[in-house]
């Protein structure tokens, strides 16, 4: 009988994987971020590259999905004007928790080189942003590398904690 | 024409452009007899209509018209002379030197082949008639001045503002409107989204392009200084290139190793 002892825990024989319940959570969301498609200008051409096969965001597990019931992360890809400000808050309000926001390029950031009266001035006015990416426009690398630093985040965070209020609201 | 060189050296901190209302010199203007297709069509418009003034600029004609015949010359450059198009309609603003606002409607007749321009002058506050249904182009060009300029047309089917929201307060492309808005457009996302009550929070808006804050980590962190949202900021520069993931890796999946890596001498 010695002689056939298996040592489960010790050699991998257990079909098991032990992890927490923490990290498997996290794991699962942060590799399937399903982003809005939210283009607003020239920067949604770059987020549209980045969906393309030469740079293939489902690598990435992220899909770009056209309802946000459906999204967990919006990419606010370009400039947003003070007319369309209401309903970027509706619909990043219709997003299921837990969500995120990338704000892409110098005119979500900043208002970028819109410095006029028709222009938000950065959509951190008006939604929380979780990841701002500098450019205009920024590159599909960019926007991958910053997807990649999202996923780090996200696996940092705890799965079942409180949702912390973001900024705003 | 260029303007006059003007040292910019520290152009984040001062406005350099002081010439708000600098107004091109004029180019030359002919007489419309140097012109045998021109010199016809006014012939025929002034048979009919009170024309103010006329002449070819840059090879198109020019009639100042009376602002109440503004249908009737249009519907006789459509039937009888053959400008098949409009195809622009807006309007200048002169309200700082003779408050007035200068109409233009910009014609082409592909037959022959030309353009005019036919102008006329309204008061701040008068209203001008619609020609949209005379050309039906006028329709979104008529919205677009009433929205920017605040000119009010008469008679058009569905007088609402085009490109600003429907409750902005002000016309845009006036001249006394500033660049950056007025109060009310400063604030405009803000109230319509979260009430007055939240200007407070949210704060005004930064129209500094220069403004650079290395204590502030809940908007921008700088540059291989990144730390998390509203943490203190670090002094020691973080090398993000070997950080897009955890030291241990990630389950399933692969992580980049630079030394690793090849590059292609050519394309495949
Ligand atoms: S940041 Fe540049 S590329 Fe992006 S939307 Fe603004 S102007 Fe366009």
């Amino acid at each position: 009988m010695a002689q056939h002892q298996v040592r489960y825990l010790q050699d991998g024989g257990l079909p098991v994987l032990l992890t927490t319940a923490d990290k498997i959570l996290q794991w699962g969301r942060s590799n399937s971020l399903w982003a809005l498609t939210y283009g607003l200008a020239c920067c949604a051409i770059e987020m549209m590259a980045s969906g393309a096969s030469r740079y293939d965001f489902d690598r990435f597990g992220t899909i770009f999905r056209a309802s946000p019931r459906q999204a967990d992360l919006m990419i606010v890809a370009g400039t947003l004007t003070k007319k369309h400000a209401e309903f970027i808050r509706r619909l990043y309000d219709q997003m299921a928790e837990p969500k995120w926001v990338i704000s892409m390029g110098s005119c979500a950031n900043t208002g970028g080189m819109f410095n006029t009266y028709a222009t938000v001035q950065g959509v951190d006015r008006v939604i929380p942003v979780d990841i701002y990416l500098p450019g205009c426009a920024p590159r599909p690398e960019t926007l991958q590398y910053a997807v990649m630093m999202l996923q780090k985040q996200i696996r940092r965070e705890s799965a079942f904690q409180k949702l912390k209020p973001k900024r705003l609201v | 024409m260029m303007r006059r060189y003007q040292e910019k050296g520290d152009v984040q901190k001062k406005a350099y452009y002081n010439d708000r209302f600098w107004v091109a010199p004029q180019i030359p203007k002919d007489p419309v007899e140097s012109d045998e297709i021109f010199a016809k069509d006014l012939e025929s418009l002034k048979s009919k209509f009170e024309i103010k003034e006329a002449y070819i600029q840059r090879g198109q004609m020019v009639v100042y018209i009376d602002p109440k015949d503004n249908r009737d010359v249009l519907k006789h450059l459509k039937e009888e002379l053959a400008y098949n198009f409009l195809s622009e309609l807006s309007a200048i603003d002169w309200l700082a030197q003779k408050g007035e606002f200068e109409i233009f409607y910009q014609m082409l007749s592909t037959s022959k082949r030309k353009r005019m321009r036919v102008k006329c002058f309204i008061k701040e506050k008068e209203a001008i008639e619609s020609v949209c249904d005379i050309y039906k182009s006028a329709d979104w060009a008529e919205r677009e001045m009433y929205d920017m300029f605040g000119v009010i047309v008469n008679n058009h089917p569905y007088m609402k503002r085009i490109l600003m929201p429907d409750d902005w307060q002000g016309h845009p492309l006036r001249k006394d409107y500033p660049l950056h808005g007025d109060e009310f457009a400063q604030w405009y996302e803000v109230d319509k989204i979260f009430g007055k009550e939240y200007r407070d929070i949210i704060g005004p808006e930064n129209r500094d392009s220069a403004y650079v804050n290395e204590r502030d980590t809940k908007h921008f962190a700088r540059i291989r200084h990144e730390v998390r949202f509203g943490e203190e900021p670090s002094k020691e520069p973080t090398d993000l290139m070997k950080e897009y993931q955890e030291e241990g890796g990630v389950f399933l999946i692969k992580k980049f190793k630079k030394d690793k890596s090849i590059t292609l001498k050519e394309r495949k």
